[in-house]
């Protein structure tokens, strides 16, 4: 599935990633936790393509394809999803219409055909339903004015369908609440299948009590510093950075 | 000065210019060294308007003439007007549009030109008590063309009159729209669009006079501007002395989609009077580039990604329409055009 090797990256000519390595098997999950500054922000956007950022030297590669070489809707149409921390509000676009639009960009660009409007509608309501979202907020441009929980169901609407194979979840917990992250995890949960990978990108432990991760990885300095089962998660919570910082 | 003048009188020194300045930024005198020969009368079909399917009447002009609209009081109609030039002639029309009271027009009206004519317009409209209009301009000139209209509004009180005027652009191209407002609970809306791409160059321009008590007015500009285009919006409202209570906003915001497009903005707000509210507000920028990401990471291809941006900010003025049909005539013209 996912595959980084001694990825080094830089923002504004500063290196951010220092050489990270990370090996996320189909059927797995994998964390990263890592204080602010460690490089997590970039995690998600190197994968994805994101202007100004740039490789200077390692791979990233998604069952054996370079993704480095793609445009970030190629990325997108070969299953790498990025579930962004500050979801980006659009005026004048109804959330319907952009996910029809993204599920339609990304069936032609895999040489599918384009999914037909009552097909959409009901997958959109079953899947809205879900995720507890009101249909009618779905006729909204998207995100404008929705609370910070909202946007994330959003995300994870977006995410269940487009069914990606690979997800990147940046900071998926920021800003919600106990009964909005519990709906949110639900919605992550229901995607663990045998074919899927996801990256969980988090600063607290928090999000792991619901998304239960096979792997924890401790993202320092811009490399991985340590590797662990679940239960590095709860040292972290313990004990803090402060020594993982040393060791980067 | 004035174009129509230079036109009839067949002379460049009544051209307007830098030197006026309502006009440095559309400068005719200095672009026109002669005025091309007087237009010939046109006999020939010019086809079908794009808002004849929603008029119940149509008048068309064709290089120039003159035109009479009056709605008695109380009666309703949807007029579609065309203002049609045919080769590199030069001419100027005339329209006259009249309401009774509580008459409601919609007024349709096009601008189309084949080639590089030189063309003015004047439409004087004037609404009597409670009347209501709403004007859609649809300016789709050809690149060589110089086009100009001058619309002189005159409301009345609870007389309510809404206007988009959507804009292409010509070789110059402006579009001017002087209201007097006389307060009373009329309420005024002064949307407009513009969409340059190539060499075009297109100017909006909007004089309010709020000459009394209680009046509102709403303004919603919006433009996208690429290649080596230039677009300009300026916009003035005076409140008068005494005219209090007046509610003016006044919103002008462009993008610019590449290093040599060009826009040009002044918002003007000439307050005399003590108690009102006034805003405006300005912006030029290019495509929020967060946002351009965000919609490429869900799979929008880059040129999709940025059309349905474009389109969704102009979207808001297009909204803003209030016949339904009209509505749906400008929002396509306009998703063909940032398609391009």
């Amino acid at each position: 599935m996912l595959k980084v090797q001694n990825l080094h990256a830089s923002v504004d000519g500063k290196e951010i990633l220092k050489g990270l390595s990370l090996d996320i098997p189909a059927g797995e999950v994998h964390a990263i936790m890592g204080p602010n500054g460690a490089g997590k922000s970039t995690l998600s956007y190197v994968p994805t393509g994101r202007d100004g950022y740039e490789v200077t030297s390692g791979s990233a590669t998604l069952d054996g394809e370079n993704l480095l070489a793609l445009a970030p809707d190629e990325r997108a149409a070969r299953g790498v999803f990025l579930s962004f921390q500050y979801p980006l509000e659009i005026p004048g676009v109804p959330a319907l219409t952009f996910i029809r639009t993204a599920l339609n960009a990304q069936r032609k660009a895999r040489g599918e055909a384009e999914i037909t409007a009552p097909e959409f509608l009901k997958l959109a309501r079953a899947k809205a339903g879900d995720l507890k979202i009101d249909f009618d907020m779905l006729k909204r441009a998207l995100n404008v004015g929705f609370s910070g929980g909202e946007k994330k169901r959003m995300e994870i609407l977006q995410m269940a369908m487009l069914s990606p194979r690979f997800l990147i979840l940046d900071e998926t917990d920021s800003g919600l609440d106990i009964d909005a992250l519990r709906i949110v995890s639900d919605g992550v949960n229901a995607l663990r299948s045998p074919d899927r990978g996801m990256l969980v990108i988090t600063h607290y432990q928090r999000l792991l009590d619901y998304i239960k991760p096979d792997r924890v990885h401790v993202l320092s300095g811009g490399r991985i510093v340590a590797t662990g089962g679940p239960e590095l998660a709860h040292e972290l919570e313990r004990e803090g950075y402060e020594r993982y910082e040393k060791a980067a | 000065m004035s174009l129509a003048t230079a036109i009839r009188d067949r002379d460049v020194a009544e051209l307007p210019g830098k030197r006026d300045e309502d006009w440095r930024w559309t400068d005719l005198r200095g672009l026109i060294r002669a005025l091309p020969e007087p237009s010939s009368a046109f006999a020939g079909d010019v086809g079908e308007g794009p808002f004849d399917a929603l008029a119940d009447d149509c008048r068309t002009l064709v290089n120039g003439g003159e035109a009479l609209i009056a709605l008695p009081a109380n009666s309703k109609a949807t007029v579609a007007l065309r203002l049609v030039s045919r080769g590199a002639g030069s001419h100027a029309a005339s329209v006259t549009v009249t309401l009774g009271a509580n008459a409601r027009l919609r007024l349709l009206e096009t601008y189309e030109s084949d080639a590089g004519s030189v063309s003015q317009t004047s439409l004087t409209i004037v609404l009597a008590d409670g009347a209501a209009v709403e004007r859609i301009v649809l300016a789709r000139d050809h690149e060589d063309a110089v086009s100009v209209s001058q619309a002189a509004v005159r409301l009345a009180p609870r007389a309510e009159f809404g206007q988009t005027i959507v804009a292409s652009g010509a070789r110059r191209q402006r579009l001017e729209t002087r209201v007097i407002h006389p307060g009373g609970h009329a309420t005024l809306r002064l949307d407009g669009i513009y969409l340059l791409a190539g060499k075009r160059h297109s100017d909006q321009t909007t004089v309010v006079t709020h000459e009394s008590t209680d009046g509102a007015t709403i303004q919603l500009t919006k433009g996208v501007v690429r290649d080596q285009a230039r677009g300009i919006f300026q916009g003035r409202i005076v409140v008068a002395e005494g005219a209090d209570h007046t509610d003016a906003r006044m919103g002008h915001h462009a993008l610019i989609l590449s290093d040599r497009a060009e826009v040009d903005a002044k918002p003007e707000l000439e307050i005399y009077a003590d108690d009102v509210a006034c805003a405006h507000g300005n912006t030029v920028g290019a495509l929020d580039e967060d946002a351009l990401f965000y919609a490429r990471q869900r799979g929008l291809p880059e040129a999709d990604a940025r059309a349905m941006l474009t389109e969704a900010f102009i979207g808001e003025v297009v909204d803003r329409i209030w016949f339904d049909g009209a509505r749906d005539v400008v929002r396509d013209w306009a998703a063909e055009r940032l398609r391009a």
